[in-house]
């Protein structure tokens, strides 16, 4: 019984110490596992210009505009506290619209807008068939519980 | 701790597995059945994604299982660390495998949902780089668990590696609250209740207690021939002694 139970501490103190030390890398690299930055960041950070990031948050109500070229389409995104400009040349993904979170790839150039390479759409963890939403726009408590994460 | 004893006895494991497979074999095919019945023909589209939501029933699924089979395993490798047990071995040398299925079918069908709302296979965020690195970690308790010529030592060895990973599964659960990623908070098990319409909950959770099934017959199957292998082995040296 003796050798068990010495077994079984040393299992214990084993795990305890190894989620201790993952738990300090985890926190010490977080600058590195966040998959996007937001405009806070950006606009608080100081992030390095020219360099590339991720940026992420809600694309703002009406704000995106289509180039003469018919393939740049310039838009801002916000986090409700900062706001970011974004040109970016390509294919938007479906689920790109007003309000869609979404994430950019790319640079932030000199002037303060960011440069997308890439836009990905995100979408939140809220699932309901269409006639449910409509239902909830129209009675005005659509996005009431809203969690995307986008900008938290 | 004398009642636990009972069940870990072999011979009891064999008279239990066979009583309770039909059963569990049942259950599965029935709730997978009526599951991606419901899944992919009642079930409504979603207001954001359409018909591609209904990848979520055998995506989600294989995911909780993912993480579900690799806490299984650890609880295993615990007991025959500590305790000794030859059955709690076996359990973590033939849930392994399967653990991997699961793994690889939620990364799959995770990267073919992920191309349609995303626009991309597959990127490094949080939380599908903890996925994949579940994948790796089933991938090398298989192979150390075959890497010794005496089984023991293989069983003990992947017993190390399987606990020291676990440190994985509370990660991967809560990469994204944790972290900003690319994919989205739990909807099912999180606070305040689920985000999920009950019409698309319903057959989630089907599909949730068919794999649960699924996973519980093929388990009993490959202890049963772990036993009968161990039991070979036995004989063949016995033989080989005289």
């Amino acid at each position: 019984m003796k050798r068990k139970h010495r077994r079984l501490m040393f299992v214990l103190f084993a795990l305890v110490g190894l989620g201790a030390a993952t738990a300090l890398v985890l926190t010490a690299l977080e600058e590195n596992i966040v998959f996007f930055h937001s405009p806070t960041d950006v606009a608080e950070k100081d992030l390095p210009a020219g360099r590339t990031i991720r940026v992420g948050g809600l694309v703002v109500e009406q704000s995106i505009q289509k180039q003469a070229d018919g393939v740049t389409v310039a838009f801002q995104i916000t986090d409700m506290a900062h706001t970011l400009p974004i040109v970016y040349t390509g294919i938007l993904p479906d689920l790109f619209r007003e309000g869609q979170g979404i994430v950019a790839e790319g640079e932030l150039r000199a002037d303060g807008v960011f440069a997308a390479r890439e836009v990905l759409a995100k979408h939140d963890e809220t699932y309901m068939p269409p006639e449910v939403a409509d239902a909830l726009k129209k009675s005005g408590h659509w996005k009431e519980t809203d969690g995307t994460g986008a900008e938290q | 701790m004398a009642n636990l004893h009972k069940f870990a006895n072999p011979t009891l494991f064999l008279r239990l597995s066979r009583a309770l497979l039909p059963w569990c074999v049942g259950i599965a095919v029935v709730t997978m059945a009526v599951g991606l019945y419901l899944g992919l023909f009642v079930a409504p589209p979603d207001y954001q994604q359409g018909e591609s939501v209904r990848i979520m029933y055998v995506h989600v699924p294989a995911a909780w299982m993912a993480l579900f089979v690799y806490t299984l395993m650890a609880v295993a490798s615990a007991v025959s660390l500590i305790w000794r047990h030859l059955l709690a071995d076996l359990v973590a040398k033939a849930a392994a495998p399967l653990g991997a299925g699961f793994t690889l079918i939620a990364l799959a069908t995770g990267s073919l949902w992920g191309k349609p709302m995303w626009g991309t296979w597959w990127v490094w965020d949080a939380r599908l780089t903890s996925v994949l690195i579940l994948f790796f970690l089933y991938l090398g308790h298989i192979a150390l668990t075959h890497a010794f010529d005496d089984p023991g030592r293989g069983a003990r060895a992947a017993a190390i590696l399987a606990l020291v990973g676990f440190v994985n599964v509370p990660i991967i659960k809560f990469s994204v609250d944790w972290w900003n990623t690319l994919h989205q908070p739990a909807s099912v098990l999180k606070l305040g209740g689920p985000a999920i319409h009950p019409t698309m909950l319903w057959p989630l959770l089907l599909m949730a207690v068919a794999f649960t099934f699924y996973f519980i017959a093929l388990l009993f199957l490959r202890v049963r021939g772990e036993i009968a292998a161990r039991k070979l082995r036995a004989l063949q040296l016995a033989r080989a002694a005289r």
